[in-house]
């Protein structure tokens, strides 16, 4: 997905947020149809355990999902290297996404 | 119009971005954001040692050494330093002026009332019960482990202090882009049904609050192709009486202020983007249109705001155990695997010796710490070095001081090509987070101004 998109992540508590945004206004329907709240779930299931949430931003191109429970308690509490969730964004674009032709032009 | 810098992030951001921001070009204000949701329990710690403490000492050793541009180009400052001792924190800054001779022409305004430590026991007592916002657990449940209660103020008391003439402003506990809705309000004389406004000011002020994030710095848009990360200009807001604003930042600095890396900034840290909750107004961010409007300038318009809520978030802190995290690199070949079993062997060597943790953390940095394996896959057999980072967090202080001992013995009763790194790790004590909400009707806040001849 790094082909088509940027992102930026941080936390409150033990949320983490993914601002995930589309590099070209054409590809924003493409996130928006794949990368759904289930799917990023899934994607994340072995660091965040709790709910994740999807909001919508076509005004900015922008996709934004919270993760609950994402964080090992939290900035101060969690044992892990990425407290704050810094590079969830840059994990989210990991994901592979298929598309059919003509999808990505 | 007027220009809002921002000269700071967060505490512990760049010393020169500052002064940076009041000599490179023309500024009207310069805000500086210091406070984290766990900075308040760092200050509260030191308050709890010295009585003159528990403020931003940063920005005071800035105000020193930024003071004649301060007095002699009028540009007015604007910081939420004073942590949990806002008045510490306005002495100290009027020493600081004294020192650089300028007192005389610079009156400071104080805005406090934020904390609410004092008062727990009285507002449960009443009934209110600061439920953690995300767990739905009244504070009841740790009340006697809380360090730190304060009220994130919004932006009328920082403009009612300008208004008095102050052009230093110290403010304990504030909502981070209020420190610029305080200067529009004051300058455009903004009020609660201007919604549409007061949104595009905290629009604003929220793409500037993290300093250079909002400029290029910490931007994944083009990273490799940033002109000049070692001169990065620091954002500049200009905000126009009927709400228009456009992000912009000095001329020769580096850095690049554009539509995505905006955007980037602009969904930092947020929720559900059509209520972007502030004291002062909430703002709809889906709302928002960006718009290259020049070279490193980002219009912001078509902002839509709503009435303010009736209450206040509060940020409280409290003692949640101890932690410790140490440290062991593993060389090739199977460099991953020996750490792995490192891992292992250190489990095992605690669950004999009868020590129990809430938390047991493995993981290899280089290869899944920050995305753990199901991403990251397995590390090659072929890596040079794996470094081991393990840590555990617990109620029983002596659990974790064991946990310490049981690293370094590893580098000669475990897996082989080995080096201990970093020394024996540090217990730390955990101070955890406990968002909440407070009906604004229990929060008076408390607005000082200290003459210019005082």
């Amino acid at each position: 997905m790094h082909r088509i998109a940027h992102a930026r992540s941080g936390d409150k508590g033990d949320i983490a947020n993914i601002g995930l945004i589309a590099y070209r206004a054409e590809d924003y329907e493409v996130l928006e149809k794949y990368v759904t709240a289930q799917r990023v779930k899934e994607h994340f299931r072995e660091i965040a355990h709790g709910l994740v949430e999807r909001f919508e931003l076509p005004n900015l191109r922008a996709l934004n999902y919270v993760l609950h429970n994402a964080l090992d308690g939290g900035g101060t509490v969690s044992l892990r290297t990425d407290a704050q969730g810094k590079t969830y964004g840059a994990a989210l674009l990991r994901m592979e996404i298929e598309v059919t032709d003509g999808e990505l032009t | 119009m007027i220009r809002i810098a921002n000269g700071q992030g967060f505490w512990g951001d760049s010393l020169e971005a500052p002064l940076a921001q009041m000599r490179q070009g023309p500024i009207d204000y310069l805000t500086l954001d210091y406070l984290a949701e766990v900075t308040m329990s760092i200050l509260q710690k030191q308050r709890s040692r010295d009585p003159g403490a528990g403020f931003a000492r940063d920005f005071t050793e800035m105000i020193e050494r930024g003071a004649h541009e301060i007095a002699g180009k009028g540009i007015r400052v604007i910081a939420n330093a004073g942590g949990v001792n806002p008045e510490a924190c306005a002495d100290a800054v009027c020493s600081a002026l004294t020192r650089a001779g300028v007192r005389d022409r610079i009156k400071i305004g104080v805005v406090a009332g934020d904390d609410i430590f004092g008062r727990l026991d009285d507002l449960l007592a009443r009934g209110i019960e600061l439920r953690n916002m995300d767990t739905g657990r009244p504070l009841s449940d740790v009340r006697a482990r809380v360090r730190s209660a304060n009220v994130y103020l919004g932006a009328y008391p920082i403009a009612e202090v300008l208004d008095r003439g102050a052009r230093i402003v110290v403010t304990g506990g504030c909502a981070d882009a209020a420190l610029a809705l305080g200067a529009a309000i004051h300058e455009f004389g903004w009020r609660a049904g201007d919604w549409n406004r007061l949104a595009a000011g905290i629009v604003g002020g929220h793409a500037i609050e993290c300093g250079a994030q909002g400029t290029g710095g910490n931007t994944q848009f083009a990273w490799e192709s940033t002109p000049d990360y070692a001169n990065i200009g620091y954002p500049i807001l200009e905000a126009e009486a009927d709400g228009g604003m456009v992000i912009t930042k000095h001329a020769d600095t580096g850095g690049r202020v554009s539509v995505p890396g905006v955007t980037e900034q602009l969904v930092y840290e947020i929720g559900d983007p059509r209520s972007y909750i502030t004291p002062d107004v909430v703002a709809d961010f889906t709302s928002i249109r960006l718009e290259q409007c020049g070279k490193d300038r980002v219009r912001i318009s078509g902002v839509e705001g709503k009435p303010a809520t009736g209450t206040y978030k509060v940020s409280i802190s409290y003692a949640a155990g101890y932690k410790a995290v140490g440290t062991m690199v593993y060389g090739w070949p199977d460099a991953a695997k020996k750490a792995r079993i490192a891992a292992e062997i250190l489990r095992a060597r605690l669950d004999r010796l009868g020590l129990r943790f809430d938390g047991f953390h493995a993981e290899l940095v280089g290869a899944n710490a920050c995305h753990g394996d199901l991403l990251s896959g397995e590390p090659s057999p072929d890596l040079p070095e794996a470094m081991l980072r393990v840590g555990v967090r617990g109620g029983d202080k002596r659990a974790v001081e064991r946990f310490t001992r049981e690293i370094a013995p590893l580098a000669l009763n475990g897996p082989p090509v080995v080096t201990y790194v970093g020394g024996r790790p540090k217990v730390e004590e955990v101070v955890a987070y406990w968002p909440a909400l407070i009906p604004k009707a229990e929060v008076t806040p408390r607005v000082t101004v200290r003459e210019s001849n005082a």
